[in-house]
């Protein structure tokens, strides 16, 4: 079997910090390999190495038998080398057919500019790959799904070899997801090679020929086509280093005042007669299908919007309703956002920072001057609360991979001591090692201080590992109520799905 | 773990002090009168407008925004104060009912900038537009007021028991220097000691982030506006102090010069981060740079001139230490690795 990119021993460094320590790689013609590894582990750097955007240290990358020292965008572009990114580069403005065929018209420089043919082309193209749309659309209005066809399209135009996605299907429904594994597979048996980028475990193992796996900027496991297929626990334990229990979080009932009581509350179109009791010291889930409101209920109960109808009662003591977030943060209510990157965090400030922005509040006096040296001492309390790898205090919060950015997120919350903590898709983005982390602190918050947590979220293993009672909402209304006890994931995907239909 | 924040030696601060440092040298080579204390002096006149209609800019921009009103709102001050204590010298005013019009007329001054500071606040926090259409349509608004008021004319006539300080100095330190010591000092301290300046940095970086962390994002702008109001009537009161003066038009061009200030001393444009310290030492070396071409007798446009080439000059050198920190890391990074293989 011929190979289309081969790297060995190959260092790469940002500031002083391996990305790529090492790395082997080698991909062959006709395959369907997968890249897996945690946020951080260096799968992206590996990705813009070869494909020219970044210079590497020093090792060899060996593109179709040639020899590099240094490769530009433009000659990778020339082996046959496309990426498709997560936000694809495609320009909205722009029809189908003209962001299909754009690259390949400005490469053959020519000075007239052929319109029928640019859309002949282009309906050829998508007639090839099996995607029935008009090529005169604006991809501006196109769903996800349908721009990354676009996308795909565009780089077989250009005579792509090996076609790199990077994690292609987070955006996707089930359906899509299926569409386009069958339009990869066809790929494939037109001769291309597919490096498929992403840390879904489930979906890796329905397309994937072979792996490899990465850890700390090197590989820890690669297999062949036609070797045997690995589990999912052998994965995360390559991916990892670790070997993770899956033990599930049981509430003990005590007899105290409910941390939290919510009674019929209404938003507009969103929710409606919202009703629940949360106790302290329990985990409880909330989750739904996209736009069945969990979200909204969840920004009310922090004070991002205001509910239009109801009351909440805290610790037994009726509150209303919250007009703004000052008022949630005075009953000691934390919410850690669904998006930690616009949300949660100030990405360009340091870890430092973004740990006190909730509590100096708690340490400024009535003329509004901090004390710094009490301020401090919290700081580095909460800074110790949970272990974050690589993390440099005086670093900006972008320094961090995105399961390390959401711990941070939580710490700057914790650092405040809240009664109740609600947490908006905890782990999305998050890879399999962090996301276990979070889980066992939410689990540990639960038991240790009994505060009373709120996991809103539609990952379903999620909710088994880390709730004890899942309420499931349809069309703005709490459907159902199940209690977590000793149910599969099976069982209680079904239980969630016939909820909601 | 090393204890929290450990702070070395910025090295923004470092990179504007050697800045600061050559640009005083190669003066000081190219004219022997440059370090003498006269032309010290001299600068230490000239420093302080420049320097507090920075600090006013540089507090804004840190939230992310940009006020273009600093200049007129300051010669509104000035024009304000100096019609009331016109007043007074013109009715013949001595002894302690001089003094109540001058403290009325600073008073009302500071009045124009905390009014006008908070309009710039709440047009940007409440009706949202964008600061740089909001302050330049209030830096207009209020530039039409002085001319109204003035006709045009710059009004004089302070009394002397006042405009002597803006000629003055204590412990060989002119009086407006010893201003814009005092503003600088308060507003280091606003920025690192209180709630105001935590959150100012915070907004600047990600409002939509501070705002689900509880922080009152529009309260923060108002406060950040009113800042900058208040130190541009300072500095108002100043001009008038040495000038004896006030204009409608007085000096427009500081609204760039203090743009550019702000910015050379480190302050992102894009809001999060500003640098007492730095924007200081920018001051400083803008300051060398107009006195020592002044002393050669070349134009005044050259002064313009090497401030822009100087603010191109540090811009390259910011991009070009980066990339030299990243080559260096990358020696580090491939030398650690080696010794932990071994």
């Amino acid at each position: 079997m011929k190979a289309i990119v081969e790297v060995q021993n190959l260092y790469k460094s940002f500031y002083g910090a391996l990305a790529l320590n090492g790395m082997n790689f080698t991909i062959n013609e006709g395959e369907i390999r997968c890249l897996i590894g945690e946020n951080g582990c260096g799968k992206s750097t590996l990705i813009k190495v070869i494909s020219g955007f970044h210079s590497f240290d020093s090792g060899e990358l060996i593109i179709n038998n040639k020899r590099y020292e240094k490769i530009t965008t433009a000659e990778a572009i020339a082996e046959g080398i496309q990426v498709i990114y997560q936000d694809f580069s495609l320009f909205p403005n722009m029809t189908i057919a003209e962001n299909i065929m754009m690259y390949s018209t400005v490469a053959e420089r020519k000075i007239h500019v052929d319109w029928n043919d640019i859309k002949a082309s282009a309906k050829k193209i998508l007639d090839q790959v099996g995607f029935e749309i008009d090529p005169n659309l604006y991809v501006a209005g196109l769903s996800v799904a349908q721009k990354q066809m676009v996308a795909i399209c565009r780089a077989i135009v250009q005579k792509a070899k090996l076609l790199i996605m990077d994690e292609p299907t987070t955006a996707l429904t089930t359906k899509e997801v299926q569409r386009l594994f069958e339009i990869v597979r066809r790929l494939k048996d037109s001769g291309v090679s597919v490096l498929f980028v992403s840390h879904k475990l489930d979906e890796v193992s329905q397309i994937c020929d072979s792996y490899t796996i990465m850890r700390n900027g090197r590989r820890v496991f690669q297999s062949d086509v036609g070797d045997a297929k690995i589990t999912n626990e052998e994965i995360v334990y390559y991916m990892t280093g670790k070997r993770y229990s899956n033990s599930k979080f049981t509430y003990v009932p005590k007899n105290d005042i409910p941390a939290m009581k919510v009674n019929g509350l209404c938003y507009k179109k969103a929710f409606r007669d919202i009703q629940f009791t949360l106790r302290k010291g329990e985990v409880l889930g909330i989750t739904g299908l996209l736009g069945c409101g969990r979200s909204e209920l969840a920004k009310a109960l922090f004070g991002l919007i205001t509910p239009t109808k109801g009351s909440i009662e805290i610790s037994g003591k009726n509150v209303g309703i919250f007009r703004n977030v000052e008022e949630a943060i005075r009953y000691k209510i934390a919410y850690v956002p669904e998006d930690r990157l616009t949300e949660g965090l100030h990405l360009d400030q340091s870890i430092a920072d973004n740990i006190i922005a909730r509590i100096i509040r708690d340490y400024t006096n009535k003329a509004g001057i901090v004390n710094v040296k009490r301020l401090k001492k919290k700081q580095y309390e909460s800074m110790n609360l949970m272990e974050v790898t690589g993390m440099i205090p005086g670093n900006p919060a972008n320094s961090l991979s995105g399961g390390n950015q959401q711990k941070i997120v939580l710490m700057k919350w914790l650092a405040s001591e809240p009664n109740i903590l609600i947490l908006n898709c905890p782990t999305v983005g998050v890879d399999v090692g962090a996301k276990s982390d979070i889980h066992n602190i939410i689990k540990d918050l639960a038991i240790e201080k009994g505060i009373g947590v709120i996991v809103v979220s539609n990952d379903n293993y999620e909710l088994m590992q880390t709730c004890n009672r899942v309420l499931v909402m349809k069309e703005g209304c709490v459907v159902e109520e199940l209690f977590i006890k000793d149910q599969t994931l099976d069982e209680f995907e079904m239980m969630t799905e016939r909820a909601e239909s | 773990m090393k204890k929290t924040a450990v702070r070395s030696f910025d090295p923004d601060v470092a990179k504007m002090l050697a800045i600061t440092i050559v640009i005083f040298v190669i003066m000081v080579v190219l004219n022997g009168n440059f370090a003498k204390s006269s032309n010290l002096t001299s600068m230490c006149y000239q420093l302080p407008e420049l320097g507090l209609y920075s600090l006013a800019m540089m507090m804004v921009m840190l939230t992310g925004g940009i006020d273009l009103s600093v200049v007129s709102i300051g010669n509104l001050s000035a024009i304000l104060a100096a019609k009331i204590m016109k007043y007074a010298t013109t009715n013949g005013f001595s002894g302690i009912k001089l003094f109540c019009f001058v403290i009325l007329g600073i008073i009302v001054a500071l009045c124009v900038g905390c009014f006008f500071g908070a309009i710039n606040g709440l047009v940007v926090s409440k009706i949202k537009i964008v600061p740089m259409l909001a302050t330049m349509a209030t830096s207009e608004i209020i530039e039409g007021i002085s001319i109204i008021l003035t006709q045009g004319h710059s009004v004089n006539g302070a009394p002397e028991q006042f405009t002597r300080y803006g000629a003055t100095t204590l412990a060989a330190i002119p009086y407006s220097m010893w201003i814009l010591i005092l503003v600088i000092m308060f507003t280091a301290f606003l920025l690192h000691r209180t709630r105001f300046g935590f959150e100012a940095k915070m907004v600047g970086s990600n409002p939509k982030a501070s705002h689900f962390t509880g922080m009152n994002t529009s309260q923060v702008y108002t406060k950040a506006y009113l800042y900058s109001g208040v130190v541009s009537s300072i500095c108002g009161i100043m001009i008038l102090m040495r000038t004896n003066a006030a204009k409608a038009d007085y000096a427009v061009t500081y609204v760039m010069q203090a743009i550019l200030c702000a910015v050379l001393g480190a302050t992102n444009p894009n809001g999060g981060h500003a640098k007492v310290t730095c924007m200081v030492l920018a001051l400083l070396s803008l300051q060398f740079l107009s006195s020592g071409f002044n002393m050669m007798h070349l134009s005044s446009y050259f002064k313009e001139f090497t401030w822009g080439l100087l603010l191109i000059a540090v811009l390259a050198l910011n991009f070009l230490t980066d990339y030299i920190r990243q080559k260096k890391g990358q020696h580090k990074a491939v030398q650690t690795t080696g010794s932990a293989a071994s």
